[in-house]
């Protein structure tokens, strides 16, 4: 049985805390520049800009992409025949603690949500989940609570069409408007319980943003081809529901514009025949998140 | 200063002066100190609050990311500041009616800049001082001395509101 010492993992996890908060995901940049590209309107594309070169002086000043260095959270997918000597969670946490104090990031975390209080850099989120092999992926995402606080789950009839389910995910991004840093990356959890579809989307948002066709002539940049464009299957509901979002207008910034959504991401598991849960996480247009393995 | 009233909600502009930060658990405390009638840890009349929780400091460099917070969650403190003489603000995201009418009556201006560009943003900040509630952390209240630093007026002196 292959093991790996606690203290490794702590390591791993400081560098995460710096690799999360300094630069910003490719896919995410990629998605930035090509929004970036495609929008007309003049201020949009002005914020837009300057979305772009936070990132690029981010990244060179060793300085955080957002204050809001979030509430980490780590998701570590843990090989079955790895033996870890020592405290995994603690070990998570100081690695936690240590990067986020390192670099000069945010102390959010408050020890009690009712007392308040002074607050640190942990505890960390931690989600485990028990995979075949003898590694551990650890990732991290800080998630900023501007958009933290949009989240919203629903507890549908199982009988519930495929359009409330549409018209709930568009609404809570309305709801989110200009309050959240767009454009937005949306996660969404469809199925499993309450619980499990919040965990989804949370987990959505770590999907690759994949990249989108260039527009053909003629038609609106953000509208979906249409020989990929399958209704009822995810990745057709998750074009449909990003060129119906980018019609909002909310735009970056919030003040109009093509491009309110870069991507929408959507996780789903069975589920009970009684219910249909489905649970929105919103991103703001700094989406974050690293990865190792060891 | 003066210049605030004229302003029209969509105007850019670049503001060079003092900014006051303050977001959530400070508001809280400022307004019951309105409230109990204490002595403020600045003076409000005339001033210009950044809705704003600074990264710590990293060595060398002036402030952390310090990119503007959620506006909307300090709109019940918000007519009570700007009675007492509070001149505007600078936020992200729309604010409540109350707030609205709070502006047009006490003729304060509500400013956005650019959200999610805290590093961006730090280039603007010439010096930092801590001015209270140091014991709320990234919460305290902090006088900043900015230069050219980017605005957009979203809601101006006559109700005039950049979301529509």
């Amino acid at each position: 049985m292959r093991e790996l010492k606690a203290a490794n993992i702590t390591q791993a996890v400081m560098e995460l805390a710096k690799r999360a908060n300094f630069s910003l995901r490719k896919d995410v940049l990629l998605a930035l520049r090509k929004a970036y590209r495609r929008e007309k309107n003049r201020r949009a594309k002005t914020i837009l800009k300057a979305i772009l070169d936070n990132a690029a002086y981010a990244q060179k000043e060793n300085l955080a992409i957002c204050q809001d260095t979030g509430m980490p959270v780590v998701f570590a997918r843990i090989g079955q025949d790895l033996k870890i000597s020592g405290n995994l969670k603690a070990a998570i946490n100081s690695g936690i603690e240590a990067g986020y104090k390192k670099y000069s990031l945010r102390n959010s975390v408050l020890s009690d949500p009712l007392l308040r209080g002074k607050s640190g850099f942990s505890p960390c989120i931690m989600h485990m989940d028990i995979v075949p092999g003898d590694k551990i992926k650890l990732t991290l995402l800080p998630k900023g609570f501007g958009c933290e606080n949009k989240s919203q789950l629903k507890m549908f009839k199982p009988t519930a069409g495929i359009e409330e389910i549409k018209q709930f995910i568009i609404e809570v991004v309305k709801n989110a408007g200009a309050d959240a840093c767009p454009p937005y990356v949306i996660g969404v959890g469809i199925g499993g319980t309450a619980d499990y579809a919040c965990f989804l989307a949370k987990k959505a948002l770590l999907k690759r943003i994949k990249p989108q066709r260039e527009p053909q002539r003629g038609l609106s940049p953000t509208c979906p081809p249409t020989h990929q464009w399958r209704e009822g299957t995810v990745p057709g509901l998750e074009r449909e529901l990003l060129f119906k979002i980018n019609n909002l207008n909310i735009g970056p910034l919030g003040l109009g514009g093509k491009i309110t959504a870069l991507a929408v991401n959507i996780q789903t598991y069975p589920t009970h025949i009684a219910g249909l849960p489905v649970a929105v996480n919103i991103s703001c247009h700094a989406l974050r998140s690293a990865s190792v393995i060891l | 200063m003066n210049k605030i009233d004229t302003l029209k909600a969509g105007q850019e502009l670049l503001f060079s002066g003092v900014l006051y930060v303050a977001r959530d658990q400070a508001h809280k405390r400022l307004a019951e100190a309105i409230k109990k009638g204490s002595r403020l840890p600045f003076e409000l009349k005339n001033s210009i609050i950044y809705y704003c929780g600074p990264t710590r400091t990293p060595q060398g460099k002036v402030i952390g990311s310090c990119g503007p917070t959620t506006s909307s969650r300090m709109d019940e403190f918000t007519p009570l500041l700007l009675k007492q003489g509070l001149k505007a603000m600078i936020g992200k995201g729309n604010r409540s009616v109350e707030v609205k009418e709070a502006l047009k009556k006490y003729k304060g201006v509500y400013f956005i800049t650019y959200a999610g560009c805290g590093a961006l943003l730090s280039k603007y900040v010439k010096s930092v001082k801590q001015v209270a509630y140091g014991d709320l952390g990234p919460e305290a209240i902090l006088k900043l001395e900015v230069e050219n630093f980017p605005l957009i007026v979203a809601i101006d002196v006559r109700g005039g509101c950049i979301y529509g």
